[in-house]
């Protein structure tokens, strides 16, 4: 997570033991009458601590994020918060030349991670699930991107993309003057130079999840397709895909949070500079950068909180209607 | 058995078949590949900056040593900043998991009716991008005075912050995990021991806590790595420099011997190590944690 920078997913457990809604039902309201008044005050702390720290440093944040989007505010005393209304987000929308690069960089983000390290990483478990010899060792090879830290990412990236000494350019003599290629710099090039380093460890991330999805299919589906004499790929889009849609939902999910979060990999690369601006960076920029502006800062934060709700809410109430039917 | 030789050909190695071969290449090749940047970084900081600013770094090594290690871990206190985080890690991921499975057993062991709706914030604040959240973050960590707690005098710039920030974080993608493993386990169990009259605690402390050592196993793990390898709640909550974890003092580390690259790219893998080290002891806590949130666990 967190920061975790990795996204996590939920998704439904497995059935619940045997026995029915009812019988739970039943038995659930034998517990109450069981209980004890201390027993009761012990479950309300039990739940309530944990739920008071979470909520108060996350739930109330991101509403104290929606609140002061419509003011201007020093930061100093309570006193000096001032309601302005909509001014912040039309100064975002109309007058800041990063807002809408930035939302294009996170679109951006998102296409390519679901279109090239997303299906790479399904290619790669497909191959791996066929019980091959070595299957560990491959594993560990491209999963290991996705343990190191996003920082120490960015810095062995610098060291290929160094457009004076890094890998690429001594191996191309693309580092002399006259045919000089900088990554890191030329905004042209740089947010696909960090996109490439975000792939890398991208397709590792989405092989595991995926290798979990295909460990749950049933084994008797395989041989079925084969009796049918079914080839390799018939059997792949016919049978195993459509049985992953499970774990295709949480990839889908896993992929968009990934690309609204990404941060630690652009800041180490190039601060979030010219071409690479996403709107993580910008918030961030706000707080930590020369002129901190709360209200400002904090439109950004709804803009990024909008669109994740659009993708979290739906998922949530989908996964959890599911496993209240089950 | 004599009767195996008639029947089926005892189990000789299966003939080599050139799809297996050409799958065994590619995967061969791809991991080579994967495992590139990472070789490259090791190599550059393997060789004397003076070397290779001489010969090009795309070039035959006259010398390989650690000397780069040595001293990057010295020159940059390294040791003091790996203590920053042990001193946040540690206290944040036990805490998380005692947070988070106390809430799995109120929502997984009691059919309240509010449970849907707990886990629901819960799951749903873990998955929120960190900037959302942030701004007023700082502002309550800057705001809050703490007198003789923290050496700050605040929640800002203090490890205390960085743990209550990690714990309330986290504890939402545990809470949804433990509550989905404690839902698995068999009801009679606690339904006994609440006849014979054993109390919550008991319930939870004694007897679907030890039930729950797995699930705990592949989540520490999971935490363990998440929290040191965090970057951005460290870059923003904390302003000294002495103060900060290992992740984000790397990079202020760097900007101090960026005409090194060598020692940079050094500092960068030192700080990896410790990630590897209990990712390769405990791989299978960790990829069962990481696919516990998305599978049947």
């Amino acid at each position: 997570m967190t920061t975790d920078t990795t996204t996590k997913s939920p998704e439904t457990a497995a059935a619940p033991p045997p026995g029915t809604a009812l019988e739970k039902k039943r038995a659930a309201r034998g517990h109450r009458r069981l209980l004890t008044r201390r027993d009761r005050i012990t479950l309300a702390l039990m739940a309530g601590v944990p739920t008071v720290l979470h909520v108060a440093l996350v739930w109330v944040t991101a509403l104290a994020s929606i609140a002061l989007a419509f003011t201007t505010w020093d930061g100093i005393g309570f006193d000096s918060i001032k309601w302005v209304g909509l001014d912040n987000f039309k100064q975002l929308f109309d007058d800041n030349p990063q807002f809408w690069p930035a939302v294009q960089h996170n679109v951006i983000w998102f296409v390519v991670l679901i279109l090239i390290p997303t299906p790479l990483g399904l290619f790669l478990a497909v191959q791996l699930d066929k019980k091959i010899r070595f299957s560990r060792v491959y594993q560990t090879a491209f999963f290991l991107p996705v343990v190191i830290s996003m920082a120490c990412i960015g810095f062995v990236w610098q060291l290929v993309y160094n457009p004076d000494t890094g890998l690429i350019n001594s191996i191309i003599g693309a580092n002399k003057p006259g045919h000089y290629i900088d990554w890191i710099g030329d905004p042209k090039l740089n947010l696909w130079a960090v996109l490439i380093a975000a792939s890398w460890r991208h397709a590792g991330y989405m092989m595991i999840l995926y290798l979990a999805g295909l460990k749950s299919v049933d084994p008797s589906l395989r041989e079925a397709s084969a009796l049918d004499g079914a080839n390799e790929w018939q059997t792949f889009k016919n049978v195993i895909f459509p049985t992953l849609r499970p774990t295709n939902t949480v990839v889908l999910v896993v992929t968009i949070i990934e690309a609204l979060r990404a941060f630690d990999l652009v800041f180490v690369f190039n601060k979030g500079a010219q071409g690479t601006e996403l709107l993580s960076i910008l918030v961030t920029n706000n707080i930590i950068g020369e002129s901190s502006r709360i209200g400002y800062g904090s439109a950004i934060a709804v803009v990024l909180l909008v669109i994740s709700l659009a993708v979290i809410i739906p998922y949530l109430v989908a996964t959890f209607r599911k496993e209240r039917r089950s | 058995m004599s009767a195996s030789t008639v029947t089926a050909p005892s189990k000789r190695r299966a003939p080599i078949r050139p799809a297996r071969v050409l799958l065994h290449v590619f995967l061969a090749g791809a991991a080579l590949a994967w495992l590139a940047p990472l070789l490259w970084a090791v190599f550059s900081a393997l060789r004397p900056y003076s070397e290779t600013s001489a010969k090009g770094y795309v070039s035959w090594p006259d010398t390989l040593n650690l000397d780069n290690f040595k001293n990057a871990f010295q020159q940059s206190d390294m040791l003091h900043y790996f203590g920053n985080t042990l001193v946040i890690a540690v206290p944040a991921v036990l805490l998380t998991l005692f947070l988070s499975s106390m809430v799995a057993f109120y929502v997984s062991r009691f059919d309240f009716r509010l449970n849907l709706a707990l886990l629901l914030v819960f799951t749903a604040g873990n998955l929120l991008p960190q900037q959302v959240i942030i701004t007023p973050l700082y502002r309550l960590y800057l705001l809050t005075d703490l007198p003789g707690i923290t050496a700050s005098g605040k929640l800002y710039d203090s490890a205390l912050g960085l743990v209550l920030i990690h714990v309330a974080f986290q504890s939402g993608f545990c809470a949804f995990v433990l509550s989905n493993y404690m839902r698995s386990l068999p009801h009679e169990l606690t339904e006994a021991a609440l006849v014979d009259g054993a109390s919550v605690w008991r319930l939870y402390w004694q007897i679907t806590l030890p039930l729950c050592k797995p699930a705990m196993a592949a989540l520490a793990t999971l935490l363990s790595i998440w929290i040191y390898n965090d970057f951005f709640w460290a870059l923003v909550l904390i302003s000294t420099g002495e103060n900060m974890p290992i992740t984000s003092a790397l990079n202020n580390l760097s900007g101090q011997y960026f005409t090194d690259p060598n020692l940079v790219a050094a500092g960068a893998l030192l700080t990896a190590v410790p990630t590897l080290i209990v990712y390769f002891a405990l791989q299978r806590q960790f990829v069962s944690g990481l696919t516990l949130g998305s599978n049947k666990g």
